[in-house]
């Protein structure tokens, strides 16, 4: 199968802009709010809402973060690989604070709930949220929904989808493709 | 890579110098962990560890366990003073009866060089060697550059002196291994009675005198004189030695620059390390300490993720 682009350059920007104007709508002055980015490629996500955050807003200052999930990880000893970790950036206690996780894509659900895990040594928040830009429906494994969707795949296992963007890959887009290996 | 080449941390002579810079990269993770309001991950909520000391150790078996226990491992403690050892049983059936309780790794301190290699071959669990005899204390050389990289920036072109009783010590030849491997060259200082014969065949500078040793170095790692391995005497008195061999203040004061002060514990006070200079700006002892919970952190964490799941 050839690969399917789902969102080109202009669309992502759209659907950045768009998830943005709803957590204005949902979160104010985001004073009591904290932005976190998953590591790896959540953190791109996260930049860039905090971003254009501030250019929809006269917000100055959103605490965000990124929160690295690999000790938190369900799956240590059942891969091939050790997995590596990555930077955990976050400075400040999330007690009591409205805190919404930010993820490139969802698919099992497995790495949210690493994420929520791993979100606890930093404090008790209020309330979390979760904000994806691809959620690959109908293929959990966990009880996880995002509560901010930027985009709905309907995909198979043997499926995946890349979110490439202009800092790492050279240019915004979101494409499905075909791997030949079958996902356990 | 993502893995270590090895399946045991025996020595620093088996590993290469991507090993040692997967470990530090690793424990930089590690570091940020332990320094948050919870300190432990999940990783090794699977795994149970027994921590072996045929042999004294505060600061090395504290900090095992603890690094154990921030990794949710399963931890259980041993000590040969209190042990069937004492009854006769030899070590691989000691180990062999410890693994029967389903333990995935061994911890282990041993007086004789050697001990955890032979042990390795012998029975089915990861070992990480805590110091074996005068052989090696591969973690300690690891927490050692692990602090010189944090402190100086890297360890690649440094020059580092290690000071004192070479002949008895394992934390030299690990740091010898550790620091070549790494980039930086060594140099040992000490009475040439306490310098091994063949250490220069290592590619080490050699210096009994320990004034043209510190002007030399940008690093000193002060060691221990090892008086309960010492069956002979290999210098006339303790005194005479710290007059010779002794870091004081004075000492580093008349140098042209700034030494980083390094020791690996337990510090004589007043014999190779003056009190002044222990507890002074210059010395990273402490720093060594909290950063060996990190790095143990990342050796188990590394070797654990090799263990097969028996689903």
């Amino acid at each position: 199968m050839q690969p399917r682009e789902l969102l080109n350059s202009e669309q992502l920007s759209i659907t950045i802009t768009r998830l943005c104007h709803e957590l204005i709508e949902n979160h104010g002055d985001f004073s009591n709010t904290a932005l976190i980015g998953l590591q790896p490629r959540g953190v791109y996500l996260s930049n860039r809402i905090v971003q254009r955050l501030g250019d929809l807003t006269d917000i100055r200052t959103i605490e965000s973060g990124s929160l690295d999930i690999t000790f938190h990880r369900d799956d240590f000893r059942r891969r091939e690989e050790i997995s590596i970790p990555n930077e955990t950036e976050l400075d400040f206690s999330l007690e009591g604070k409205d805190v919404i996780l930010i993820d490139d894509v969802l698919y099992t659900g497995r790495t949210i709930r690493a994420g929520l895990d791993a979100m606890l040594a930093f404090g008790r928040p209020k309330k979390v949220e979760l904000l994806v830009l691809i959620d690959r429906r109908f293929s959990r494994q966990l009880p996880v929904q995002p509560d901010f969707t930027g985009y709905t795949v309907d995909s198979i296992s043997s499926e995946r989808v890349s979110v490439d963007w202009v800092e790492t890959e050279g240019e915004d887009k979101v494409t499905l493709y075909s791997t030949k290996e079958k996902d356990e | 890579m993502s893995s270590l080449s090895v399946d045991h941390l025996i020595g620093i002579k088996n590993l290469t110098r991507e090993d040692i810079e997967l470990i530090f990269s690793t424990a930089d993770n590690f570091k940020d962990v332990i320094n948050r309001p919870i300190k432990k991950v999940p990783s090794l909520r699977d795994i149970t560890i027994a921590n072996l000391f045929f042999e004294n150790s505060t600061r090395t078996k504290l900090s095992f366990e603890l690094a154990e226990k921030r990794l949710s491992a399963d931890v259980i403690n041993f000590s040969s003073s209190s042990s069937s050892v004492k009854k006769g049983e030899t070590l691989v059936d000691t180990v062999n009866n410890i693994l029967a309780m389903k333990v995935d790794m061994v911890v282990m301190r041993h007086p004789n060089p050697g001990a955890p290699d032979f042990l390795s071959r012998q029975v089915q669990a990861r070992i990480v060697n805590a110091g074996d005899g005068t052989h090696e204390h591969p973690t300690q050389a690891l927490l050692d550059s692990y602090s010189i990289r944090e402190k100086l920036g890297s360890v690649e072109g440094k020059k580092v002196v290690i000071v004192g009783d070479i002949l008895h010590s394992r934390v030299a030849l690990s740091n010898i291994y550790a620091l070549q491997k790494l980039g930086a060259e060594v140099m040992v200082c000490g009475p040439a009675t306490l310098l091994p014969k063949y250490i220069s065949t290592l590619g080490v500078k050699t210096e009994t005198n320990l004034r043209k040793a510190l002007e030399w170095c940008d690093v000193a790692n002060i060691l221990r004189i090892q008086l309960e391995r010492q069956d002979i005497a290999f210098f006339p008195s303790l005194r005479e030695y710290s007059m010779l061999y002794g870091v004081n203040r004075e000492l580093l004061d008349s140098l042209k620059k700034e030494v980083l002060i390094m020791h690996p514990g337990p510090i004589n006070r007043g014999v190779e390390l003056a009190s002044d200079v222990a507890d002074s700006d210059q010395s990273i002892i402490l720093q060594q300490v909290e950063n060996g919970v990190a790095v143990r952190m990342a050796v188990l964490y590394l070797l654990a993720g090799k263990i097969e799941r028996n689903n």
